[in-house]
């Protein structure tokens, strides 16, 4: 009868609080140094301690410096405070911090999987709304705002409404050239922005499974995108395999195969998608939910405020939109696996003349590894800048941005107004049709 | 945390659906790692035509003084997208906000209001006309807007209600259940001892 989020929430449940409400256990906690300084110089002050700073995780990736040769200065002004404060409230909690150049810095969501500190069956919680990313281990991961993560840290423990239950199973095989990027674009594109309002959806069916587990990230990782409590998908042999060996994880790892959806189960809502029918996506709007294949055109009933922020008209084509910028990184779309496929596309050819174009490994054990196999090499010499791992340009946060105006390509997880800088005008898109866009110097199918 | 009972007040229009927590606080506006000092960032991105300057866009609400004093925000569906930025809320709170009613919030949001004393009301349907500019009074306890002669009646869970209510600090009320806390932990060690480090 249960599902997987059944059994996870039971397995952590301590006390029904009542009206839907209940006590859950938490067993890992993330921070980053945007929020993470905030949430423990206030419980330091309330004099309360984190009770078990051995499951609290620290890392520096929000706005530390992306830049060859960074130390924890930035280009955001104040912006060195966020990581000096961060430091030392860690340092002075105990927590185990991933520094700025600690060689296992990377994005929040990219690191817990690498080190194994996301695990199936866990509850993970982070001040990050993209923590649903490590949904895709079978955890259940959530992000949270700092009070919340006070909450936890003093308490080990979370007062959470139990959200509703939905499946969206992909069944079938996904076409080539069509990534986990495009999956979630189309679920966004289908049923709107809010279309996921406060549920937990489990990923399921064919296409899901068939997807490696970078992918399976890709595709959690969005789920805050769609009004999501979280995204999960159930563990398998891939994820096994994925965390055998890592840092934190146990060994030998222990039997996880209980860890599934019941056949029987019943969820709240159900939605069904053919694989097959899935295109590459672009987004043409301001919001994730404004997206449409690359070879659709912007939608007749198109949001007027959206239309003039990003200098679009209705009907109009994207396909051969002139950009600016191509951005590959966040924690979406900035893997081994999203720069090797990107770097297949751009291998010995050059960026459209004028056409800025980066690429930001999502985390430092990411760019090692991709230098380890030239990657690097290839981006560099095709014209893309390569830079240190962080969150970098997926935001702005008053440091480094883009040229006023400039329409980006990027394979981030939100277009919003002003999210890449004021007057920033982003499509998002899989990291394929970043980098063919950016040889193209206009959004182009790979 | 100032309980919240009732509130009488004028209700400000921001009517656009998916507002996120980059419009409402972009991270350049987080310019220091405290709670405060935020009202000024607020909206900036619509609120000013030069964000730098701070030179205010007469045709945003926030700077329409009809609207001066408003402690009640109006808005539409997925109200508080994006960002888990708390300083969405503290910067709301701050400006003078008590209470943001909406077609829906997303989650992340709609926790961090409680936690400040900020009431959502999600309404679950789009917000009546007479709701978008009016003088109208919030009776929580009975889960009531007033406006004129009509009474609306809102959705909230009990926990949410009684926080806000009290003004209780959640982890005051949790450490009250430290044992069973404690317990819960000794079976679970035992149980799964692979996830304590």
């Amino acid at each position: 009868m249960p599902s997987l989020f059944d059994k996870i929430w039971d397995a952590h449940c301590i006390a029904d609080l009542g009206g839907g409400t209940a006590l859950i256990a938490i067993d890992r906690i993330f921070l980053h140094e945007r929020t993470g300084a905030a949430a423990l110089k206030s419980l330091a002050e309330a004099s309360r301690a984190v009770v078990d700073p051995s499951r609290v995780f620290a890392v520096m990736d929000h706005i530390v410096d992306t830049r060859p040769g960074r130390g924890d200065g930035t280009l955001m002004k104040g912006g060195e405070a966020f990581i000096t404060e961060t430091r030392a409230a860690c340092h002075a909690a105990g927590i185990t911090l991933f520094d700025v150049n600690d060689p296992n810095q990377g994005i929040t969501h990219v690191i817990s999987p690498e080190l194994g500190i996301v695990l199936p069956g866990l509850t993970l919680i982070a001040p990050d709304s993209h923590t649903c990313t490590q949904g895709a281990f079978g955890a259940l991961a959530w992000g949270i705002g700092s009070s919340e993560a006070e909450h936890a840290m003093a308490t080990g423990t979370l007062r959470v409404a139990k959200p509703k239950t939905m499946r969206v199973t992909f069944s079938g095989a996904l076409k080539k050239g069509v990534t986990a990027k495009d999956m979630i674009l189309r679920l966004l594109a289908d049923y709107g922005a809010g279309g996921g309002a406060g549920h937990i959806v489990e990923f399921t069916g064919d296409a899901v499974t068939a997807l490696d587990m970078e992918a399976r990230m890709t595709l959690c990782n969005m789920a805050t995108e769609f009004a999501a409590f979280s995204g999960i998908i159930a563990p398998d042999e891939k994820t096994y395999a994925y965390l055998k060996g890592r840092r934190y994880a146990p060994d030998p790892l222990p039997d996880w195969s209980s860890l599934a959806t019941d056949p029987d189960a019943v969820f709240d809502h159900e939605i069904a998608i053919d694989a097959s029918s899935i295109k590459p996506m672009v987004s043409w709007g301001t919001s994730p939910g404004e997206s449409v294949p690359l070879s659709a055109r912007v939608p007749q009933e198109a949001n007027a405020k959206a239309l003039v922020y990003m200098g679009l008209e209705s009907g109009q084509s994207l396909e051969g939109l002139r950009i600016d910028v191509a951005f590959i990184g966040s924690c979406t779309n900035s893997r081994l696996s999203d720069l090797r496929r990107a770097a297949d596309l751009v291998k010995g050819q050059h960026v459209a003349p004028g056409v800025l174009a980066l690429v930001v490994p999502g985390s430092s054990a990411v760019k090692r590894a991709a230098e380890a196999e030239g990657l690097d090499q290839i981006f560099t010499g095709a014209g893309f800048q390569w830079r240190e791992s962080g969150c970098s340009l997926c935001f702005y946060a008053g440091g480094e941005s883009f040229p006023a105006g400039s329409r980006v390509i990027s394979s981030t997880n939100r277009n919003f107004e002003g999210r890449q800088g004021p007057g920033i005008r982003t499509h998002i898109a899989s990291p394929e049709v970043v980098a063919a866009s950016a040889l193209a110097g206009r959004i182009t199918a790979p | 945390m100032m309980p919240f009972t009732t509130l009488t007040s004028l209700t400000m229009p921001l009517i656009r659906d998916n507002v996120d927590t980059d419009a409402i606080i972009p991270s350049r506006e987080m310019k220091s790692t405290g709670k405060t000092g935020l009202a000024d960032g607020l909206f900036a991105p619509w609120r000013y035509l030069d964000a730098a300057a701070r030179t205010p866009d007469p045709d945003f609400v926030l700077n329409d003084p009809t609207y001066s004093g408003a402690q009640i925000l109006i808005s539409g569906e997925n109200f508080g997208c994006g960002s888990s930025r708390e300083h969405a809320v503290w910067a709301l709170a701050e400006y003078g906000f008590r209470c943001v009613i909406a077609e829906s919030f997303a989650p992340i949001f709609r926790n961090n209001c409680v936690r400040n004393g900020l009431l959502p009301i999600g309404l679950a349907r789009a917000v009546p006309d007479e709701l978008k500019s009016a003088i109208i009074t919030i009776d929580l306890a009975a889960q009531s807007i007033q406006f004129g002669e009509q009474l609306l009646s809102f959705e909230i869970d009990e926990e949410a209600k009684n926080m806000l209510l009290e003004g209780m600090d959640a982890i005051d009320l949790t450490l009250k259940q430290k044992d069973a806390i404690q317990n819960w932990q000794s079976n679970d060690r035992s149980n799964r001892p692979w996830v304590y480090l």
